[in-house]
């Protein structure tokens, strides 16, 4: 029980990272593959908001999403709407661009010694029905499933959040009704910018803020989103928490025996043979769609 | 009738093919206009023209003032286009595409709109919640032209609303564009490869050929129009 609840806190990350992915693949049908580093450049930010300018954590925090949502979508006028008519390919390469020079700046900036940002939760454990449980993960588990929340409610219930989805369904139409539909699209790439700062920021208290800490969670969310289906915000969430739970039990039973030839060198393996078993047997997904291609 | 519509020497192409060679027409406040011509005309270009879906020069009044370019300035500027191929937003909902259909508006009377929309195409009231991917073709293009209607649009552009329908749904269709234009005024701006039907309701048409004004009179002269009837209604 204890692993699931730590299983579910890792998976809530993934789910963030991945429900990223999915929005800008679903407006844009690339792949970021800066979103990882960009997350990481935000737990930076907030790293030196609470260190250097004695920030307490949650104003650092909100500071931090406005800051990322602001670098999302200059990011998207600046970097992406340029190339945005051309292939998919030259756009997925403006993404690894922008991958290795925010490493490259994070790096120059912060160099690359590990740094400690300080979780907001205590280090305790609580026993919630005899289960022992650590406040860490409760938290991280709240924070991340009350961010999906009120993105539900922005995507579900606001004229915004309507023509979001109204650009990601249809954009010639979505025009055609009077939606500014770049103007959408930088918005999809802020949010997906809050949701990576999101997760950057609980991530860096648990495995130590340093430049490369995101690149292996960027894989599980890769595989959480494929896992839920790329264009599904309700499979990504799925996705990711099956993912965090799974990889945690597998861990687990290896220590009594089962499975015990799983250490914790193939967790990563274990998520890039999930993408690649996804996409061969159900490229849609969980709770994706496939496509219809017309001839 | 003052002229609502005027399109003065406008031309238009894709990349390098040239569309339109400079098309002039008006659409008066309050008329039904018909446009009618072969595939290749240029009778789509021409609403996309209008709504700012296709890169053109020469000028375009709405209400004598210059209509800017682009599909939003079109949108806020009164002007509702329901493309060929019914034009619904497959995975949201009957009543969300109605609500996206009222994007341009500020003010608070959308809800009201919905149910005043609702009464010319009564079964949208209990299928609020459906999705629209689910809906008939000919459903599909009564909800297209719902959406439209909930801009409160001062033109609405039609292009080939025929197009794939059954034609009791055809017949349907257009008996609720003329009570519009009747009851509320509309000012209607349509193109139809099927031209009795579309002559059946406009006032005026314009008939293009490559990319120009070919013939242009009442919908009764066009009628009379020996090339027309051998060409467009085939008796």
């Amino acid at each position: 029980m204890q692993q699931v609840v730590s299983g579910l806190a890792s998976g809530g990350i993934y789910a963030l990272l991945a429900l990223a992915l999915v929005i800008i693949h679903r407006s844009t049908g690339v792949i970021n593959f800066a979103q990882g580093e960009m997350a990481t450049l935000s737990a930076y930010i907030a790293w030196t908001l609470t260190a250097n300018h004695g920030w307490s954590y949650w104003p650092a925090f909100v500071a931090t999403l406005a800051l990322s949502f602001g670098g999302g979508v200059v990011t998207h006028r600046a970097v992406i709407r340029p190339v945005e008519r051309g292939s998919v390919l030259r756009i997925v390469i403006v993404t690894i661009g922008l991958l290795i020079a925010i490493n490259g700046f994070v790096v120059w900036q912060w160099s690359g010694e590990p740094q400690q940002l300080k979780s907001p939760f205590p280090s305790d454990t609580i026993d919630i029905g005899g289960v022992i449980v650590s406040v860490q993960d409760i938290g991280t588990i709240a924070v991340a499933l009350g961010i999906v929340f009120l993105l539900w409610l922005l995507f579900q219930f606001t004229k915004v959040g309507l023509a979001l989805r109204a650009v990601a369904v249809n954009p010639q139409e979505a025009r055609l009704v009077g939606v500014r539909v770049t103007w959408m699209l930088a918005l999809g790439w802020g949010l997906a910018a809050m949701l990576g700062a999101v997760a950057g920021m609980l991530t860096a208290p648990a495995v130590g803020l340093d430049p490369q800490m995101m690149q292996a969670i960027l894989i599980y969310a890769f595989a959480a989103a494929v896992l839920g289906g790329i264009d599904s915000p309700v499979g990504a969430v799925v996705g990711g928490l099956t993912l965090g739970v799974l990889l945690n039990m597998l861990s687990y039973l290896s220590q009594y025996g089962l499975f015990d030839w799983f250490t914790e060198e193939l967790r990563l393996p274990t998520a890039l043979l999930i993408i690649l078993v996804v996409l061969l047997v159900k490229p849609s997904g969980l709770f994706g769609r496939p496509e219809v291609k017309r001839v | 009738m003052k002229n609502l519509l005027e399109l003065d020497e406008v031309e238009a192409r894709y990349g390098p093919v040239q569309a339109l060679h400079g098309i002039s027409l008006t659409v008066g406040d309050g008329e039904v206009v018909a446009v009618l011509g072969a595939n290749g005309a240029g009778k789509t270009t021409t609403l996309r023209a209008i709504s700012g879906t296709v890169s053109r020069s020469g000028a375009i009044e709405l209400d004598g003032k210059q209509l800017r370019a682009g599909p939003e300035a079109a949108a806020r500027a009164g002007i509702a286009h329901v493309p060929e191929g019914r034009g619904t937003f497959v995975d949201l909902t009957v009543n969300e595409n109605l609500r996206l259909g009222a994007y341009t508006r500020r003010d608070r009377g959308v809800k009201a709109d919905i149910e005043r929309v609702a009464e010319y195409f009564p079964w949208l009231t209990d299928r609020g919640d459906q999705r629209a991917g689910t809906l008939s073709g000919g459903e599909q293009q009564m909800l297209a032209l719902a959406r439209a209607l909930m801009s409160r649009p001062r033109l609405l552009l039609l292009d080939e609303p025929s197009l794939g329908l059954a034609p009791m749904v055809v017949r349907e269709f257009f008996r609720v564009v003329r009570e519009l234009n009747e009851k509320e005024g509309l000012t209607v701006l349509v193109v139809e490869q099927d031209a009795r039907i579309a002559l059946s309701i406009s006032r005026r048409a314009y008939v293009l050929e490559v990319g120009r004004v070919a013939l242009a009179g009442t919908s009764d002269e066009l009628r009379g129009d020996e090339s027309v009837r051998r060409s467009y209604l085939g008796y």
